[in-house]
Formats: structure tokens, sequence, C-alpha cells
């Protein structure tokens, strides 16, 4: 699994209010979802993003509520992967079980600023920041993890396994 | 291996004799819950994947209460999907209006969640019943949908701090003080991904309802669980609220921490939690002189009947500060009732409060009191995010029920001294 997109950057402890607003979760609509995502801390996000890009945050991403909306919003944005130094646990798991990659890497979410190219290569656990001229190693997934994301996510997995 | 509590109630849900940090194992589980905001997701994914039946008619548990009364049509079509599934599905525990009450206040009122049990919910304040000596933590949908099939969940064992409560806390000090301390002391990822395990002398000042306040903010500091160690107020309160067999796990005296604090309840002071993080704490003598322009008295956090009395007691025979609304929001039907048995309803209306319907309601910015720009709460809810209860530009203080009430009285965030004096 490879990705590569521009990097847009945030601090620490991203939470899921701001992800994406309670006001807004009387749907589940994946692209209504989309409309709002960030807008409460970054009015210009939803313009500014593109397919591919990478969002990069600080210590604690996703901290908050358990709502799978804020994973859904970020993907269904155009986000193919989120970087971060750490994430909430409940956000981890519920990127995982929506098929959105998240990698924790201090060195990377530190160095990497607004706008810089970054491409990813999960299998061989390596991220490279092209502006920055750097590479960085990665954990890889443990098992349990690729065997859902191989299957395509936790229910595709559960199907497989009835 | 020596294991501390949640270590060996895991290892009981995965069919092991001992589980270790970091290990990852399947549980089974005791109780499933979904509310108005995530059980439809959940539904819609369990849908989709073809699955036709629930491991357990009787451990999967429903609660619209997050808009409820539903707000508008969407959130009504929510709670009707809710609603067909759980008929469709023969869940039991789908609680209509009028039976409904906020979900982490309710399941063990309903004598849903006993000790020993392991609960998963799509909500992350799930871990409130860890109060009772049980596991529970909060997953998203997609593990509801899953869980609500196969009846387990994979979890990572989690490490462990200890929190050794000593003493007892001063007048209007209650369990949102103590957490609110100990956030401010260690910071909303201060537990990340790790278990906060409360025992200690200092438990038996604190009743049911301090310890589900507790519990119900684990989540505030980063935490997988939290969970109080079971003594006889525990066992009472189970006795008094559920048939269900419960069992009871002690951590080894030599179970490995990561970190242990000592938590001396008499020197804890009423806390405020400032804008826009629960660790941003003060105690109540260093808050200054804030306006507010709303008080919330509520939710899963303070909805109980402690909390009710508390304010209450402040309140009576005073008003509610012209400037301010206050509105307060008994957590459940049933503390509702008891709230109007005690007469707590006449000193609320008497001093210009407004009582709403069980409903989660502002504490998420849902409805039923969201803020205008530049309009600050104080709440007894838990979380104090920019735009939690409203306009990105408003401003939420956390406390308890005493400061809460206090505020309204004054128009600014106060202590009960000042009102009582
Ligand atoms: S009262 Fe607030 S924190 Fe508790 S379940 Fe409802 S929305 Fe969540």
């Amino acid at each position: 699994m490879k990705y590569e997109g521009n990097v847009i950057k945030y601090g620490n402890n991203v939470d899921t209010d701001v992800i994406i607003p309670a006001r807004y979760l009387n749907t589940f609509d994946e692209k209504e979802l989309a409309k709002h995502c960030m807008e409460d801390i970054d009015k210009t996000y939803i313009t500014r993003v593109k397919p591919g890009d990478i969002m990069v945050g600080g210590l604690n991403f996703g901290c908050g509520s358990s709502r799978e909306h804020a994973p859904i919003a970020i993907k269904a944005s155009g986000i193919s992967c989120v970087i971060a130094k750490s994430f909430a646990r409940i956000f981890y798991r519920n990127a995982i079980n929506i098929g959105l990659p998240i990698i924790e890497c201090p060195e990377c979410s530190d160095e990497a600023e607004e706008g810089d190219k970054i491409g990813i290569d999960l299998d061989n656990g390596v991220i490279i920041n092209y502006n920055k001229r750097k590479s960085y190693t990665i954990h890889h997934f443990p098992e349990f993890i690729q065997e859902i994301i191989k299957a395509g996510g936790l229910m595709k997995h559960i199907r497989q396994r009835q | 291996m020596a294991m501390t509590m949640t270590q060996k109630i895991l290892a009981k849900g995965a069919g092991l004799n001992e589980v270790k940090p970091g290990q990852l194992i399947r549980a089974k589980l005791d109780m499933v819950l979904g509310n108005d905001v995530t059980a439809p997701v959940a539904i819609s994914e369990f849908e989709k994947a073809g699955l036709t039946r629930v491991f357990d008619r009787k451990k999967i548990a429903l609660v619209p209460d997050h808009f409820t009364p539903n707000k508008d049509i969407k959130s009504a079509e929510q709670v009707k999907m809710m609603r067909e599934f759980a008929g469709k599905m023969g869940i039991e525990n789908y609680f209509e209006i009028g039976r409904v009450g906020i979900e982490h206040a309710l399941l063990p009122e309903q004598g849903l969640v006993v000790s020993g049990d392991i609960v998963i919910g799509a909500d992350s304040h799930t871990c409130t019943y860890g109060a009772l000596g049980a596991f529970s933590t909060g997953v998203g949908s997609t593990d509801m949908a899953a869980a609500m099939a196969t009846g387990d969940v994979w979890l990572k064992v989690p490490e462990a701090i200890k929190f050794n409560l000593i003493g007892k806390p001063s007048e209007w000090v209650s369990g949102k003080d103590i957490i609110l301390h100990i956030i401010g002391m260690i910071g909303v990822d201060g537990a990340l991904y790790k278990s906060m395990e409360f025992s200690g002398e200092g438990l038996e000042f604190l009743s049911m309802d301090d310890r589900f306040t507790i519990a119900n903010m684990a989540i505030e500091a980063g935490a997988k669980n939290g969970i109080f160690e079971v003594d006889t107020e525990t066992l009472k309160y189970i006795a008094e609220h559920s048939e269900k067999d419960y069992e009871v796990f002690t951590a080894d005296s030599d179970a490995e921490y990561v970190k242990e604090y000592t938590i001396d309840l008499s020197k804890i002071q009423l806390t405020v939690s400032f804008p826009h993080l629960p660790e941003n704490t003060k105690t109540i003598s260093d808050t200054g002189n804030v306006p507010i322009h709303q008080v919330v008295i509520g939710s899963c956090t303070n909805g109980r009947m402690e909390d009710m009395r508390m304010a209450a007691k402040i309140l009576a025979g005073r008003k509610v500060h012209p400037d301010v609304r206050c509105i307060i929001i008994p957590a459940t039907q049933k503390i509702w009732k008891e709230c109007m048995l005690e007469g707590l309803f006449e000193v609320f209306i008497d001093s210009g409060c407004v009582v709403s319907t069980p409903t989660c309601g502002p504490c998420l910015g849902g409805h039923m009191g969201i803020l205008a720009e530049g309009e600050r709460a104080v709440s007894t809810t838990n979380r104090n995010f920019v735009g939690r209860m409203g306009h990105i530009r408003s401003e939420v203080y956390l406390a308890g029920p005493a400061v809460a009430a206090a505020s309204a009285v004054t128009g600014k965030i106060s202590s009960p001294e000042e009102v009582i004096g």
C-alpha cells in the first residue's frame, strides 16, 4: 500500500468535535460529513484539501468522542492517510475499522510542514518527506490489524470468520 | 504473573489464566451498547455485511439519548432505524421515550452492568461502568456492529496507573472535583491507552454517584478504562439494582503499574476546568471574575440524584441571576421522579431554573440549550472543546454541581460559600 500527497498540518489534541462538530451528527452520509470536516478550526480546509493529501497532527490526535463520523469525514474529504505523534485510542480503532490508514511517527509529525510532499510505503515501512529530503522508518501494523486491513475492514473480516 | 483488576477481568473474558500488557486478545462480551448517533451507523454496517442475527438478544442495549426527544427529522429517522432493528432482532433493551435516560446513568440503574462484566459501547463514556468494578470501554460503530454479531471484541491488554485514594473530601467537594483535579495533574493524554485503577481507604467516603462521575471522565485523560475496587458500597448498589450474577476481581498485591499516585481527597478543592480542554483546571479560589450566561446541571457525568440534591441545596430559597439561564436535566426517568417526589423541582422552578426531560441535549451542543457567539456556560458535563455546546466562539467551564448551582445564583463562576455564606 502506497500513498502520496501534500501535508495539511495541525497541532496537538485535535478532537473529534472539531473534526466533525456534533451539530452535523444527525446524518452519517459521508459526503455530507466531509463538507463540514475541520470547519471549526480551519474554515478553508475543505476548499484546500486535494485527493490523496496527508493530514499530520501532533499528540493525542482524535481525542474526544467515539464518533466514527470523524475518520469517515476525514477519509471522505480526500485524505489518504493520517500521521501523528500519537492517536486517541478509539479514533485509532475506528480508523483501522473503516480502512483509513493511520501512522504514529513523532519525528515526521514534528518536521513536516504544511504543503510538504510526502510519500508513504506501508509495506516497506517508510515515509519520505520530499521537501525535507528525509525518510522515516515506521512500525508495521500488528498481524491482526494487517488481517483486518487485508480483508478490507472489520466487517468484511467478520464475515470471513463466520 | 501478578495482574491488575482490569487484566484479571480481561483474562477471564478471553478464557485465559493470565494476560500481559500489550497482548492482543479476543474477549467475550456481557453487554454491547449504542446510542442514536452511533448505533445507526453500526446497524447500517451490520446490514450491509448481510448479517441477520445478533449474538444475544439480552446483551445489547440501544439507547436513543443524544437528540431525544427527537429534535428534527434526521434524528427521528435515526431513532426509527434503531427501533425497527430492535424489533426485527428481538433486542430486549431498547429504550423508548418515556423510559429512556442518558445511557451511562441508565444501564447501571437498570442493573444491566455488574462487577466483573466486560462491556463495550459505541460511546466514549462507556468507561463509566468501571465504577461497578466492570471493564468497560468506548469503541466505534464498526466495532459495535461486529460485536452485535459475534459477541466478542479484539482488545489490547492495557497497562495500568494506580490511584491510591486517601482522606475524606471536604464539604461540597464531589467526584467531579476529584477527577478534574486528576486530569489537571496528568493531562488529557496522561493515561493514554491505559487503565486508571482506583482503590484505597478513601473509597469509603465516595458514594456510587461520585464513583460513576470519576470513572466517566477516565476517557478525558485518554484512558482505555477507569475501574474501582469493589467494596460493600458497590455490592449494595448491585444488590439493589440487578439480578445478574457478578464476580469480584481484586488486583494482586504485586501487580505492576506504570505509575502510582496517592491522592489525598481531603486536600482537593472545588475545581473548574477552563476552555477548551478538561486539563485546564483551576481551583475555585484562582478562577477570578468570569461572568456567565448559562448553567447546565446534568449529563452522564453529573445528572444523578446526588447532583440534583446538591444543586437544590444551594438553589433553595435563592434566585438564579437575571442574566443566567439555568438548565437542569435529571439523567433518567427514575431520577426525574425521585426529584419530583423529594420536592426538588419546586426548588428549581421557584429559583428560576428550567427542568428538562432526560436527554444529552446541550452536553454535545445537540439541542435544549445551545450557546450563541461569545456566551459562557458553567456546565457539569465532561467536555469543553471548541464549539462543544454551540458557537465556536462560546465557552464551556466544567465544574461539579455545587459550583454550577452557586454560579447560577451569582452570575459568575463562584463557590457555594459565596452564596451560602
Ligand atoms: S451526556 Fe454528553 S458525554 Fe454523556 S453520553 Fe450524552 S453526549 Fe455523551
